[in-house]
């Protein structure tokens, strides 16, 4: 299991799925084939009226970390790529404390 | 940023830094690109994270531009075919100058023949051809008729208008701190308080000058967000209120919430005492509507509408984005006008945090460049152009056609007839703009000769053109983007040529080129593309290669402006209308036919203005919303893009999806009394019982190109139910966000 954690700050997560062909292109993926992908929890109305509905970028067996890409000190594609930038990668110790620092929905993996 | 607009990266590799507009087409917003290159093709695409505004993000639509550059259906040399073979796929290759020539003679014909008036040519939507397609009209054809065939052009431009005669000056635009290279650090900038999201959707749309992610930067910043809109949009899931009103009625709704604030006096009144004029009169009128009244038309629970009012009044300061909505509602220039009410007398005009104009110097060169092709005309002929008569309102504040007028003139013929048409980066026949569009095809066909310039084949050019003309994506030419086509200088930035395809040119290419044989005596002063964006587009003083250098341009930022003599072309303090001041008794408007103060109208077909045709048509119908993965009829040929949103979507709220026996995934018929068409049932509750959203501007490039199936002709675009010149007083504005239909299931399709 790699030392490195993927967090997505998915409060505000607008599902717009930059983060799987960021992914494709930069790890020349075939169709069919993801590092990242965006799923939905459809929306539905609380008593209260308010709303959940949200999306969660999950990745998946392919994704290395953009190794690479951090041995020439850049950040993982999908990090840069995100449009509403809630895609944070690090030490697994580190995004465990980022996500006690961030408000709403986040949620970290270790792959 | 760093210096150099182009690097030597790993592997032999070139990056060139680049700013988005189109093809492939959105709308003026800049994204940053880093565009890796070998060999001269283009290997890979990125975001640009030293870009101020986007910071190395980047759409699913950038992101596929690979795709869209080498996908194997892309035209890359120009073709013509055979006037009979309209509508079949019998193309014959041709180079550059057999089709300059043949267009040229043509253009040479008809103008002898039946004046140069018989020419007309038309633009899209969004893309960067809608800056310079009236040019090729006016400077290089010399026809005074230009036209964006939206019934209304109820996109963009009721906003301009709007804006023109109430305020003088361009849209205004969310401070998103863009004009600053440390953005939302600088000191004194802050966020808004509140922002009001009026039937706009921006991180879908990135509209005309505000990148649309900025409003989830500015929620993480605390804005919150008030949505005005029929639907729970992602956004309204996570604004502070969403009103969710009845469509079309959002006048009503706008002057109850500016009757909130002059009522329990949170307006400015130094500022309304020095710088509106009518505010007497337009409280009056906007008494009228009591939050009560406006909940019996609009939905909205009057104490909803006073929260929001509230909120927005007292927010210091609160941002408004107001969106296509308005301009898809005949109503919508009263609304506007009570929205722009709301900003001003709240003191939210031109602050940090509220909402940025441009001043009048930006804003004034563009009309000028135009003005010099109807210079070269005689006034005669530019009395000419189809619809000035008969919709002032536009037509005097824009060089454009009134294009309900025009489907009328090319069906009768009167009171001339149309010889040529030079289609500029537009899908008529199936896209996002012509009502009927069924009827356009049909009128147009009458034509003796036409010319489409596009990346792609579509219906457009299979059923109608004689020349084809191909186009290169941004990735491969020179340009120039500047938000909001000019009218809010945000920011700016060079589109930096990184490859070539084929034997595509530009659309600034081609004006060039069609400019130099057709009319030498005015495009003989530009040697090329790059010379004629030095001369006439770019900021004065600076090379191309010098702005190229400079990467992203942050212009200084003044606020209140008005108070400086910023906005006035004689430098006096207030603003560019005709009294000088901020327009809620509005001169402009009833120059024009209209009432000078905001009035609520009823749509012109909805279950209470048309309570007998409701019957057969018992729900209301809204069209339009935008996707990630498509720019209006664009992208649909795309593999990534299209497998996340392979079909065209009815949303139906669950109670009515049971009452019509509808399941979700369906195919149903959309009917209403102009027609109908066939999308699929998305049964959710983000829209309210008895309102279906349409989606807009389908084809299926993958589909039998011939006539007469033309890849899925007519088959789901919405648009073919929308009724034609159906529109404002003013000329602007239409109903495709305000219709009713029934909905049937398609048991074809199921």
């Amino acid at each position: 299991m790699s030392e490195n954690a993927l967090l997505v700050h998915y409060a505000y997560c607008s599902g717009c799925r930059s983060c799987e062909l960021a992914c494709r292109n930069e790890h020349d993926l075939e169709p069919g084939c993801w590092g990242i992908r965006v799923r939905e929890e459809e929306p539905w109305q609380l008593p209260d009226g308010t709303w959940n509905w949200d999306y969660l970028p999950v990745p998946t067996k392919l994704c290395d970390f953009c190794a690479s890409r951090a041995a020439a000190g850049l950040e993982p594609m999908c990090v840069q790529s995100c449009q509403a930038k809630v895609i944070e990668v690090g030490p697994v110790e580190e995004m465990m404390g980022r996500l006690g620092q961030l408000d709403g929905k986040a949620v970290v993996y270790r792959l | 940023m760093r210096k150099e607009w182009q690097r030597q990266g790993e592997d032999g590799e070139t990056v060139v830094r680049t700013c988005a507009w189109s093809p492939p087409g959105c709308h003026p917003v800049g994204c940053g690109l880093l565009l890796h290159v070998k060999d001269g093709k283009l290997v890979k695409v990125e975001g640009d994270p030293e870009h101020p505004i986007t910071r190395g993000a980047l759409c699913p639509r950038c992101l596929a531009l690979k795709d869209y550059v080498y996908h194997p259906d892309r035209i890359t040399h120009p073709m013509k075919r055979d006037p009979k073979d309209r509508g079949k796929d019998a193309w014959e290759r041709i180079t550059w100058e057999e089709a300059y020539d043949l267009i040229c003679s043509k253009v040479n014909e008809v103008k002898e023949e039946y004046g140069p008036e018989a020419i007309m040519v038309f633009g899209g939507t969004g893309r960067i051809a809608s800056t310079y397609y009236p040019m090729i009209a006016l400077n290089v054809f010399g026809t005074p008729n230009a036209c964006y065939a939206q019934s209304g052009m109820a996109c963009y431009y009721p906003r301009v208008t709007e804006m023109a005669y109430v305020v003088g000056s361009g849209y205004p635009e969310i401070d998103y701190a863009s004009r600053y290279p440390d953005r939302y650090d600088h000191p004194g900038w802050e966020p808004p308080k509140y922002i009001l999201v009026w039937g706009k959707e921006p991180l879908k749309s990135n509209p005309d000058g505000l990148w649309g992610h900025s409003v989830v930067d500015l929620m993480k910043l605390g804005s919150k967000v008030i949505c005005v809109d029929p639907r729970v949009t992602w956004l309204g899931s996570r604004a502070d209120m969403v009103l969710q009103l009845r469509p079309g009625t959002d006048a009503a709704l706008a002057m109850a919430m500016v009757n909130v604030v002059i009522q329990e006096d949170l307006y400015d009144h130094d500022f309304v005492d020095r710088w509106v004029y009518g505010f007497d009169e337009f409280a009056a009128r906007v008494a009228e509507m009591t939050p009560e009244k406006a909940e019996e038309i609009t939905w909205v629970p009057a104490e909803s509408i006073r929260e929001a009012a509230r909120k927005f009044a007292t927010g210091k300061h609160s941002a408004l984005a107001w969106g296509l909505a308005l301009d898809q509602n005949v109503n919508g220039p009263q609304a506007a006008m009570a929205l722009i009410a709301l900003l001003c007398i709240t003191d939210n005009l031109d602050v940090p945090g509220g909402c940025v104009l441009s001043g009048v110097s930006t804003t004034d060169s563009q009309k000028n460049r135009y003005r010099e092709g109807i210079n070269l005309m005689t006034p005669e002929l530019w009395e000419k152009r189809i619809g000035a008569k008969e919709y002032p309102g536009i037509c005097d504040i824009d060089n454009h056609n009134q294009p309900d007028v025009v489907l009328d003139v090319l069906e009768s013929g009167k009171p001339y007839q149309i010889h040529m048409g030079y289609f500029n980066s537009t899908n008529i026949v199936d896209g996002a703009i012509a009502a009927q569009p069924q009827r356009w095809t049909a009128a147009l066909k009458k034509l003796d000769f036409m010319v489409c310039s596009d990346t792609f084949m579509n219906p457009t050019a299979m059923a109608l053109a004689d020349v084809f003309l191909p186009l290169s994506t941004f990735a491969e030419y020179n340009g120039f983007v500047l938000p909001h086509y000019g009218l809010n200088d945000l920011f700016y930035a060079t589109i930096n040529k990184a490859i070539s395809v084929g034997e595509c040119k530009s659309d600034i290419e081609i004006l060039v080129d069609l400019g130099k044989r057709l009319q030498p005596e005015y495009w003989s002063q530009f040697a090329d593309d790059v010379d004629f964006l030095e001369k006439l587009k770019l900021p004065d003083g600076f090379t191309f290669a010098e702005l190229r250098e400079q990467g992203v341009i942050q212009p200084e930022v003044t606020y209140r402006k008005y108070e400086k003599g910023m906005m006035r072309a004689d430098g006096q303090p207030g603003f560019n209308t005709r009294t000088g001041r901020i327009e809620l008794y509005c001169l402009g408007y009833a120059a024009h036919g209209d009432d000078p103060l905001p009035y609520y109208m009823e749509p012109p077909y909805s279950p209470v203005s048309t309570p007998e045709l409701a019957e057969e048509y018992p729900l209301v119908l809204t069209s339009g919303a935008r996707t990630f993965v498509s720019f209006h009829s664009e992208h649909r040929q795309i593999a990534s893009l299209r497998a996340m949103h392979p079909d065209p979507l009815l949303d139906v709220h669950p109670e009515t999806a049971d009452e019509l026996g509808i399941r979700n995934g369906d195919w149903v018929w959309i009917e209403t009394p102009w027609g109908k068409c066939t999308q699929k049932a998305h049964v959710t509750k983000t829209t309210l019982p008895g309102v279906v959203h349409a989606e807009h501007a389908w084809w299926f490039p993958e589909q039998e190109a011939e006539e007469p199936h033309l890849y899925g002709h007519g088959m789901s675009n919405i648009n073919t139910v929308m009724p034609h010149h159906v529109i404002g007083k003013l000329g602007i504005c239409n109903t495709f966000k305000s219709q009713i239909c029934k909905v049937y299931r398609n048991d074809e399709k199921n």
